[in-house]
C-alpha cells in the first residue's frame, strides 16, 4: 500500500514540476474558499456546464452522422432532413443522442436564464464582478447564437422560416442592411451555402469562443471569489490564516452538494429526453417534421419559446421614427432589449446588493420586470393581434424602464442595513 | 481497507455508495455513445447477403458483385483451369489453405463448394488494392512464361492462382478471402449467408 | 402602476381568445396493439405506399410491432427487393408532380408533423381520413373537413362510400361502401396507429428505458443526498 501510495506521490510530483496541477487544483476547488450560505440558486451555475459538457459530447457524436446538405434526395427530401431521421432510427442509440441535444438547448436556456436571475436577486454583477457579468452577458449572446445557428440544422419547416426571418432582420439596418443579409446567406433565399455556413459556425467556431468565455467567466469569479444570498463580502472577515471566516472549501463542501443539485436536474432531464422529448412543442416545434420548403411558409411561425421575449419586444415596436420605418426600431429595441442587461453593474446605485435588504420600490419593479418578461415570451409564440401588440407594448415599456430607471429608484429605495457576516436562512 | 479511529466508516460507505452510482451512471451514458458509432441500420442493409443468378457464367467466365462495399468475384473454372491448381502447389506460400481465410466448406484443393465454381473477395491481402484478372496462360500473360493463370495485382505485385492462392515470396501474407456464400438452388448463390446457423 | 399591473395581469386571458379552431376526433391509443398495427402496416402498404413514400422507414424494423423479416418479405415487400430496404415508392417525382400538380409528401414522420394546439397528429390523421367527402368542384371530385382543398382523392373510398356535406356542415353518408362505419373507423385507427408508430418507431422502448433511468436516478439522488448530509454536518 506505502508502496503504491509513494509511486502515485512521485508522480505527482514530476507532474507539478512541470505543470501546476496540486497549485491549480488548491485555487480552484479544495481551497476556493466560497461562502456557506449558498441556497437552491446557486445550482444553476455548476448545471450550466454540465449542459455544456451534454451538448458538446452529443453534438459531437450528431456531427458524425448528420449531413448539412439542402439538395434532395431520391425521394425528393432534403439531405440535411433526412440525416437526421437517419439519426433518430438507423443509428445505434441515434435517437437517444439527438433528444439529449434537442432537450438540452432548452435545459440551457433554462438554466442560464435562471442562473441570470439569481444575480439579479444578490446583486452579484455588483462590483467587483462586473467583468463577471460581462463575460457572462457575452456567453448569452454566444449561446443565443449558438441556438440560432444550430436550429436551421434540421432544416424543417421551422428551421427554414426562422433563420429565414432573422437573417431579414439584418436587412432593417440603413444603407448596408440588404447586403449584410446577402452576405450572411450567402444566397438569395436561405439555402444550401447559409446551411452549410450555419453548420460551422455551430460546430467550431461559436463553441470554440464559448468555451473561451467560460474559462474566463470562472477565472475572474476564482479572482474575486462568489456573492452570496446576503450580498456581503466574505473575504472582509479573515481568521488569523487568512481564510474566510464565512468561507468552506468549494471541494468536498459544495461538489458534493452540487452532486445532489446535478441528480435531481438529470431526473427532469430524463423525463423529457424519455417522456415528453417535444414538451408538448416547444421544444421541438411540431412544423419542424415537415422537411424545409421555401415556397409555404406554415401558418403559424414563432421563435422557439427562449427567444419569445426579445421576438415581442420586436413586433411590439409599430411607429417610424426619425423617418427611420418601425422595422429598422424593432430591431433595435430587440438588440437593445438583450445588451442592456449588460449594464446592470453601472445602474444599480442601490447600497446593498441583496434582494434580502433591498426596499420595496427594486422589488416592485424587479416582480413587473419578471411578470413581463414572462408575458412578452408567452405572446411571442402567439401570431400578433391588436390587442396583443399593446399588450407587449406595455410589457416592453416594463421591461426597459426596469433597467433605465433603476440609477433612480435604487438608489431612493429604502434599504435595511446590511449584516456584518453571512445569515444562515 | 480497514476501518480505524482515524477514518470516518460512515462517510467512506457513503463515498463509495456515491462513487459506484456515478461510475454506473457514467458507463450507462457511456455505452450508448460509443456503439453510436457502430455501423448504422443503412450500413447493416448494404452490408446484406446478396442473391447472385449464375445460370448464365459460362465455364472459363468471371462475373463481379458487391457485398459490403467489397468486389467479390464469382468464376467459373474450366476442367484445364482445374487441372492447373495440382501443378502450382509447390511455387504457393499456403496450398493447403492451412490459414483462416476461408469458411470450412470451403478448405479444399479447389477452395470452393461446387468444384468449379470459385467465390472469392477480390481484395489483394496485402494492403487492400482489388487485384487484377490473368486468365491467359504463359507469356501472352505479361507475366512470366510458366504462367498457369489467375490474378495479379497491381499495387505491388502479389500473384494468386485460379483459387486465389497466394504464390511465395510475394507482398501478400495470405490467400484470397472466400466470403461465407451457399447454394439456394443450381443457379441462384447467396453471398454474405451460409447455413452454419 | 396599479392600471399597468392590472394590464398585465389580465393580458394573457385577452390576448389568448381568438383564432379559428379545428374540431378533431380523438384517435384510438392502439400503440401496444401489436394486431392493430399489423393491420395498419397492411393497408399503409397497400393503399398509400404506391404514391407516398417511407422513406426514413425500413422494412425490416417492422420487427417492432411483431412482424418477422420472412413476413414482411412474404406479405408486405412490394417496392423493394431486400428486407433492410427503406419503404420508397416506383413512382418519379417529376412524374407525380405532373399527375398531382404537387409529389405526394414522404409520410415517415406525418404523425408528429400534423401535431397541433387542436390535437396530436395521430387525432389530425384520423380525423383526415374519414372525412373526405364529395364535392364536384374539386379536379379530384373530393374535398375534406380537416384538410380544406386537399389534392389526394378518397383512397379508402371503397372501404368507406360516399360522404356529402350538408348545409349544416355535417357530414352524411349517402352510399355505403364495403365496410360499416364503426369497421371503417377501426381500419382507420389501425392505419393512424401504424403512422404513429412509423413517425418514431423507438417511442414505446423510449418509455420504458425512461423507466429504468428514473427508478436508478432515484437511487443516486438517496446516495448523493445522504453523502451530501453527511459531509455538511461539519459546517454551521
Amino acid at each position: 500500500m506505502s508502496k503504491v501510495n509513494a509511486l502515485l506521490q512521485g508522480t505527482l510530483n514530476w507532474v507539478d514540476e512541470r505543470f501546476p496541477l496540486t497549485s491549480n487544483w488548491k485555487a480552484h476547488l479544495a481551497e476556493y474558499y466560497a461562502p456557506k450560505n449558498f441556497n437552491f440558486w446557486y445550482f444553476f451555475g455548476s448545471l450550466a456546464m454540465l449542459v455544456l459538457v451534454i451538448q458538446i459530447v452529443t453534438g459531437i457524436l450528431l456531427t458524425m452522422h448528420f449531413k448539412p446538405d439542402a439538395s434532395l434526395n431520391a425521394s425528393g427530401v432534403p439531405v440535411a432532413f433526412a440525416s437526421v431521421e437517419y439519426i433518430m432510427r438507423d443509428v445505434p442509440w441515434g435517437w437517444l443522442i439527438r433528444y439529449m441535444h434537442s432537450t438540452g438547448a432548452s435545459a440551457f436556456f433554462l438554466v442560464v436564464y435562471l442562473h441570470m436571475f439569481r444575480g439579479m436577486l444578490y446583486g452579484s454583477y455588483r462590483k467587483p464582478r462586473e467583468l463577471i457579468w460581462i463575460f457572462g452577458m457575452i456567453i448569452f449572446l454566444c449561446l443565443m447564437a449558438e441556438a440560432f445557428f444550430g436550429y436551421l440544422l434540421p432544416w424543417g419547416q421551422m428551421s427554414f422560416w426562422g433563420a429565414q426571418v432573422i437573417v431579414n432582420l439584418f436587412s432593417a439596418i440603413p444603407l448596408i442592411g440588404p447586403d449584410l443579409s446577402l452576405w450572411l446567406r450567402g444566397d438569395y433565399v436561405v439555402g444550401d451555402a447559409t446551411l452549410n455556413r450555419f453548420f460551422a459556425f455551430h460546430v467550431i467556431a461559436v463553441p470554440m469562443v464559448l468555451l473561451g468565455l467560460v474559462a474566463a467567466h470562472i477565472i475572474a469569479l476564482h479572482e474575486v471569489g462568489s456573492n452570496n444570498p446576503d450580498g456581503v463580502e466574505i473575504k472582509k472577515k479573515k481568521d488569523a490564516k487568512g481564510i474566510p471566516l464565512d468561507g468552506i472549501p468549494f471541494h468536498p463542501y459544495y461538489s458534493v452538494k452540487d452532486i445532489v443539485g446535478v441528480v435531481v436536474f438529470l431526473m427532469v432531464f430524463s423525463v423529457i429526453v424519455f417522456f415528453m422529448p417535444e414538451f408538448g412543442g416547444y421544444f421541438l416545434e411540431y412544423n419542424n417534421f415537415f422537411p424545409a420548403d421555401p415556397l409555404v411558409t406554415p401558418p403559424h411561425i414563432a421563435p422557439v419559446w427562449y427567444f419569445t421575449p426579445y421576438y415581442s419586444i420586436l413586433r411590439a415596436v409599430t411607429y417610424p421614427l426619425f423617418g427611420i420605418d418601425a422595422k429598422f426600431w424593432g430591431v433595435v429595441a430587440m438588440g437593445a432589449s438583450t445588451l442592456i442587461i449588460a449594464l446592470l453593474p453601472w445602474l444599480d446605485r442601490s447600497p446593498v446588493k441583496s434582494i434580502r435588504y433591498r426596499g420595496p420600490l427594486y422589488k416592485g419593479f424587479l416582480t413587473a420586470f419578471i411578470i413581463s418578461f414572462f408575458i412578452l415570451g408567452y405572446l411571442g409564440m402567439l401570431g400578433p393581434t391588436p390587442m396583443r401588440t399593446i399588450v407587449a407594448q406595455i410589457c416592453s415599456v416594463i421591461y426597459f424602464a426596469f433597467f433605465l430607471l433603476m440609477p433612480i429608484y435604487s438608489s431612493l429605495d429604502k434599504c435595511q442595513p446590511e449584516p456584518d457576516r453571512v445569515t444562515s436562512k | 481497507m480497514s476501518c480505524d479511529d482515524k477514518v470516518d466508516c460512515g462517510r467512506r460507505r457513503l463515498l463509495v455508495a456515491t462513487a459506484a452510482a456515478g461510475g454506473v451512471a457514467g458507463v450507462a451514458v457511456a455505452v450508448p455513445f460509443v456503439s453510436s458509432m457502430l455501423p448504422s441500420e443503412r450500413a447493416k442493409a448494404a452490408g446484406a447477403p446478396v442473391e447472385v443468378d449464375i445460370s448464365k457464367l459460362a465455364p472459363g467466365q468471371m462475373m463481379t458483385v458487391e457485398w459490403r462495399g467489397k468486389p467479390v468475384w464469382i468464376i467459373s473454372r474450366t476442367k484445364e483451369q482445374l487441372d492447373t491448381l495440382a501443378k502450382v502447389a509447390d511455387k504457393l506460400a499456403d496450398p493447403k489453405s492451412e490459414k483462416n481465410m476461408q469458411p470450412e466448406y470451403a478448405k479444399n484443393e479447389t477452395r470452393s463448394i461446387k468444384p468449379e465454381i470459385l467465390v472469392a473477395v477480390g481484395i489483394c491481402t496485402h494492403l487492400g488494392c482489388s487485384p487484377t484478372e490473368k486468365f491467359k496462360t504463359g507469356a501472352e500473360s505479361g507475366i512470366d512464361a510458366d504462367w498457369a493463370g489467375g490474378f495479379f495485382c497491381p499495387c505491388h505485385g502479389s500473384t494468386f492462382d485460379l483459387a486465389g492462392r497466394v504464390y511465395k515470396s510475394k507482398p501478400a501474407p495470405d490467400n484470397l478471402e472466400i466470403p461465407p456464400h451457399m447454394y439456394l438452388g443450381d443457379a441462384k448463390l447467396v453471398i454474405g449467408e451460409d447455413k452454419k446457423a | 402602476m396599479k392600471n399597468f399591473l392590472a394590464a398585465i395581469l389580465c393580458a394573457p386571458v385577452l390576448a389568448f381568445a381568438s383564432g379559428a379552431t379545428l374540431h378533431l376526433d380523438r384517435a384510438p391509443d392502439k400503440a401496444n396493439d401489436m394486431a392493430a398495427l399489423q393491420n395498419g402496416a397492411k393497408i399503409f402498404v397497400n393503399y398509400c405506399l404506391n404514391c407516398h413514400s417511407a422513406s426514413y422507414m425500413r422494412y425490416n424494423r417492422l420487427k417492432d410491432i411483431g412482424l418477422s423479416d420472412t413476413q414482411v418479405k412474404d406479405n408486405l415487400l412490394f417496392t423493394a427487393e431486400k428486407v433492410g430496404e427503406p419503404m420508397k415508392i416506383a413512382m418519379q417525382r417529376a412524374d407525380a408532380k405532373v399527375w398531382f400538380g404537387a409529389a405526394p409528401p414522404d409520410l415517415t414522420v406525418i404523425a408528429r408533423a400534423r401535431a397541433s394546439e387542436f390535437g396530436s397528429g395521430a387525432d389530425w390523421l384520423y380525423t383526415y381520413l374519414r372525412t373526405f367527402y364529395r364535392d364536384e368542384s374539386r379536379p379530384t371530385g373530393w374535398n375534406n373537413v380537416a384538410f380544406e382543398n386537399v389534392g389526394m382523392p378518397h383512397v379508402l373510398w371503397e372501404l368507406q362510400g360516399d360522404q356529402v356535406m350538408g348545409a349544416d356542415h355535417k357530414l352524411t353518408l349517402v352510399k355505403p361502401g364495403k365496410l360499416k362505419p364503426q369497421e371503417f373507423d377501426a381500419v382507420v385507427g389501425d392505419l393512424v396507429a401504424y403512422l404513429k408508430y412509423m413517425g418514431e418507431p423507438v417511442a414505446e422502448f423510449r418509455k420504458q428505458l425512461g423507466v429504468i433511468v428514473l427508478i436508478f436516478l432515484a437511487v443516486f439522488f438517496v446516495f448523493a443526498y445522504a453523502l451530501k448530509r453527511e459531509y455538511w454536518k461539519d459546517i454551521h
